[in-house]
């Protein structure tokens, strides 16, 4: 342990060039004989495509070729994959649709992308996409996912009878008939969980080059796993083979999981690159962003729950349909699944539970992971459920989820999921108290003496992270292994670099990587330098989502540690001649215990290079790899409450405490994980209170800028209070369960339960927007009551 | 085409533009300060927060030519002599930041903040004032935290001097 280790408050290495100006985002690069690229995008929500005229836009100034879907099928490029397959509850395969980087024939959603303009400069690009004329045949669309199902509705794609992508179930149906047909006490709700835009601050971008005597592509772009893209781009879309073709993510500017995803964008991008002869680049502008970008959520669920006479959970029923939009984007399958049903036993022991899930394609832009994917979606659910059933049997909310709650470790939910470790009562009890939940009581009668309603609403979510071991998330159908690679590379003067094959798009991995080195070596951070993004320097890696850097990243990064240690303890042994037992490491030094021998970390490396004096057989050098696959998910829980006050004249509605208790395991930075929280719950206090993705009927987006969909800002939240409460995860070397997606997952509930709890009121959709909280007070003679 | 000069960071320069030119573009693609970003179409995010003769200008929301003949400040210009603004230093002190894209366009608003209003912030009026500012990493938190520590040192710095 140093004063730069695990648990100390390390200011942020990376924070140096971003204050100054100095990051280096994809659009601040540029190449000799640049071009820029616009897109052609579909206006339409649903139609057949008569005709693409591109003669006007050829003839613009700067326009090098406009190139469309028939020249892209023709070259080999392959349609866009879902890379985790699902079955159907009679084990029938996903029903998938072709998706093209551009599409020639027919257009599903409105910013669908048609042909791709090449030309000098960007405004010249932009112009001739307008110049490009489309002819379309309108068909009738379909927004609603529920509409989409419904007999007559339009039909999106010939392999998706009834616009069905899947109807997939978890648990078991009959035992859990079976407890609500002995039921004492039934809670029956419809909960809809919005439909978000993740709107990372940094638009998507792409820049594509490619070097003719090489036969060689460099990719720079805005992604969060610049592995998988590589992957990705290479087996499925042909761009090229691996050795081929660089994929480098430089600094990112958010990503929130919209920018997991490889999107027609890129691939348009590398293929236009070599058809032009010369670099291109495309950047995203915010409209094509809310148009473009993966969305968030978009659930309509039906849930029952049952209770015995004591108040006990017997059983759980959910029958969710989930709005994939008008493709499956690359993770799009698994979000309603099993990131989704898998977490409906929340934090309690529900001894039966059953899901039925179907997801559906609409004429909407593709959904697929938004922070906390089909977490956030569960504890809505489950905390929605608790607060309503507490108070439908006259129960404390608090009391009714004690008694329920999981003791006992490990614990099988019935939803394949085992948690491993947690103590729910202690975040509870510590949210509690630091919101001073006994005294809401009188803090509501002083706002009713000021005209005003007050609410206090509880959410204790559990997620699950770190995704996961490669074999198990593989049998549930995942295309890929969700391992991590670290390779840790000592310099001969004993400095240290650390190549991940995670991520850092904000969440400071520089720094709390390096905190994780120095903690075992005693090296000062500053002379480890961490190294990501670049599949030229990292082999290979399977990059940030999940909350996965921390506890699997790290983890490998741990193992790699254990064996430059061993080595390093191997050399020191035979340098003074002791025995490789008795070497320890502490503060940059290798010492033999119990003497005043020892060697300094740098002469240690020397001498593994200058190779003069190591054991018999020992090779030179010292440099280690590992690749980590996690034995689990890891399980991330907490309390949140949040205490409201409404005013009923306005139906505005004011955060005035909320309090946050988390169990994140250890905690390598606890500045940096506070900081994951903020954020986390400023964007599940957005979804509640103030986000919304609306379409036409025709299938036209509304909100398409931050005009009409309305972010956060900072006068729209609190200050927060947080709390830590910790149980080590037993399943990874370093105890860690990660905190990234938290704050998102556990918030809405907590608002929403505040808010029905301020209006005295049972159903509600979020947000709690001005209008539609007004509405409801008017629809409940509220007003009159609290005057 | 038009010739557009100007002063930006001290320094005294020009540049051929097309009429129709923002001054963000002007600034990142001609002059090659890409400390200036652009998140939205609709002068709403704040990323691209300059100042402009002393007052904070959203760049994306004019044209370069419209700021010829004035003096412009971008972030890569508030450090001197090596040295972080007492803003800068203060975001990093106080994790104002995450993915950093939003950061430059914060650290202009809240230097032009405590330039307008004085160094007796309070969070009330932090937030307040951040309303053309966007960041979809930090919650805020931190944000607030950091501007009202900066101003807090530089009301010291101030009465040092006085
Ligand atoms: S880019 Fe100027 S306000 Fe958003
Ligand atoms: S730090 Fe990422 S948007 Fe503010």
């Amino acid at each position: 342990m140093t004063a730069e280790g695990i648990g100390a408050r390390v200011l942020r290495k990376e924070d140096k060039r971003f204050i100054t100006g100095n990051g280096r985002y994809t659009d601040d690069m540029t190449m000799q004989r640049m071009g820029h690229a616009a897109f052609v995008r579909s206006t339409h929500a649903h139609a057949r495509i008569k005709s693409i005229n591109t003669d006007d836009a050829m003839k613009m100034p700067g326009v090098d070729a406009v190139l469309n879907g028939h020249q892209l099928v023709a070259d080999g490029i392959g349609n866009i994959i879902c890379g985790w397959m699902i079955h159907s509850k009679d084990g029938s395969p996903m029903n998938m649709g072709a998706y093209r980087a551009l599409e020639s024939e027919t257009v599903r959603y409105v910013g669908q992308a048609i042909a791709v303009v090449v030309a000098d400069t960007q405004q010249q690009a932009r112009d001739a996409a307008e110049a490009v004329v489309v002819e379309y045949e309108d068909l009738p669309a379909v927004v609603d996912s529920l509409d989409a199902l419904k007999d007559g509705a339009p039909q999106l794609h010939p392999e998706a009878a009834g616009n069905l992508i899947y109807d997939w179930e978890i648990g078991e149906e009959a035992p859990t008939d079976e407890a609500f047909a002995n039921a004492a006490h039934v809670t029956r709700m419809d909960i809809d969980n919005n439909r978000l835009v993740p709107n990372p601050m940094e638009p998507r971008s792409a820049l594509a080059h490619f070097d003719p005597s090489e036969e060689h592509y460099t990719l720079y772009t805005t992604s969060q796993n610049p592995h998988v893209a590589r992957l990705v781009l290479s087996a499925f879309y042909n761009v090229a083979p691996e050795n081929k073709l660089r994929v480098i993510a430089p600094d990112v500017g958010g990503g929130f999981g919209s920018k997991i995803f490889i999107y027609p964008e890129e691939i348009a991008c590398l293929w236009a690159t070599k058809r032009v002869g010369r670099p291109v680049k495309w950047t995203s502008d915010r409209t094509e962003a809310f148009l473009t970008d993966a969305h968030g959520r978009d659930h309509h669920s039906t849930a029952e729950l049952a209770l015995d006479a004591n108040n006990k959970i017997t059983g759980f029923r959910v029958k969710t349909v989930a709005n994939l939009g008008a493709y499956m984007s690359l993770f799009s399958s698994s979000v309603p699944t099993y990131l989704y049903a898998t977490l409906l036993s929340g934090q309690y022991n529900i001894p039966n539970i059953y899901a039925n899930v179907k997801a559906v394609y609409t004429n909407t832009t593709p959904v697929d992971a938004y922070r906390g994917a089909g977490r956030p979606e569960a504890t809505y659910v489950v905390e929605r459920m608790m607060e309503t059933a507490a108070k439908e049997v006259g129960m404390a909310p608090a009391e009714f989820r004690r008694i329920n709650f999981v003791r006992e470790f490990p614990h099988q939910t019935p939803v394949i999921m085992a948690y491993d470790a947690g103590d729910y009562e202690a975040s509870l009890d510590a949210a509690m108290k630091a919101i001073d939940y006994d005294g809401f009581a009188q803090r509501r009668t002083q706002s009713e003496a000021a005209g005003k309603l007050r609410g206090i609403g509880m959410s204790c979510y559990i997620e699950a992270c770190g995704i996961a071991p490669s074999q198990a998330v593989g049998s549930l159908g995942a295309g890929v292994g969700l391992w991590e690679s670290a390779e840790v590379r000592v310099n001969a003067v004993g400095t240290i670099e650390v190549l991940t094959g995670s991520h850092s798009h904000g969440q400071g991995h520089e720094t709390t990587f390096a905190q994780l080195v120095s903690d075992r070596l005693g090296l000062p951070t500053e002379s480890i330098s961490i190294v990501h993004g670049d599949t030229d320097k990292v082999q290979m890696g399977m990059g940030t989502y999940g909350s996965r850097s921390g506890a699997v990243g790290m983890s490998a990064i741990a193992k790699a540690l254990d064996k430059v240690e061993a080595k390093a303890k191997k050399i020191a042994a035979h340098l003074m001649e002791a025995s490789e037992g008795d070497i320890e490491i502490e503060n940059g030094e290798l010492k033999v215990t119990g003497t005043d021998k020892k060697l300094t970390f740098t002469e240690v490396s020397l001498a593994a290079y200058t190779a003069h004096n190591l054991p018999e057989g020992m090779e030179p050098g010292l440099k280690e790899g590992a690749f980590y696959d996690p034995t689990n998910f890891t399980f991330p829980a907490g309390c949140y409450i949040c205490e409201v006050e409404v005013d009923p004249d306005t139906g505005v509605v004011s955060i005035e405490n909320f309090v946050a208790a988390d169990d994140f395991g250890t905690i390598i930075n606890p500045m940096i994980v506070e900081g994951q929280v903020h954020g986390g719950l400023v964007q599940g206090i957005g979804q509640a209170m103030l986000e919304h993705t609306q379409y036409d009927e025709d299938g036209q987006l509304l909100t398409a800028s931050y005009m009409d969909y309305t972010m956060p800002r900072a006068d729209d939240v609190p200050s927060f209070t947080l709390e830590t409460t910790v149980t080590e995860c037993p399943g990874n070397p370093l105890g860690m369960k990660g905190c990234g997606e938290a704050g998102a997952i556990g918030s809405p509930p907590a608002v929403i339960n505040a808010v029905t709890d301020a209006l005295g009121i049972r159903d509600m959709n979020m947000p709690a927007s001005p209008n539609r909280v007004w509405q409801l007070i008017q629809d409940n003679g509220m007003k009159e009551a609290a005057e | 085409m038009t010739t557009v000069s100007m002063t930006v960071n001290g320094k005294q320069i020009s540049g051929e533009v097309e009429d129709r030119t923002l001054l963000s573009t002007f600034l990142r693609e001609n002059q090659g300060l890409t400390g200036t970003h652009v998140g939205c179409d609709t002068s709403q995010c704040g990323a691209c927060l300059v100042h402009m003769d002393g007052k904070a200008v959203k760049s994306c929301s004019m044209l370069a030519v419209q700021a010829t003949g004035s003096a412009v400040t971008t972030i890569e210009g508030v450090s001197q002599n090596g040295q972080l603004h007492i803003m800068q230093k203060a975001f990093k002190e106080n994790h104002g930041l995450q993915c950093g894209f939003c950061t430059p366009g914060m650290i202009m608003s809240a230097i032009d903040m405590i330039d307008r209003l004085g160094t007796d912030l309070d969070e009330k009026t932090i937030r307040h004032e951040l309303e053309g500012n966007i960041c979809r990493c930090t919650g805020y938190h931190n944000i607030v935290k950091a501007i009202k520590a900066a101003a807090d040192e530089m009301a010291e710095v101030l009465e040092a001097a006085e």
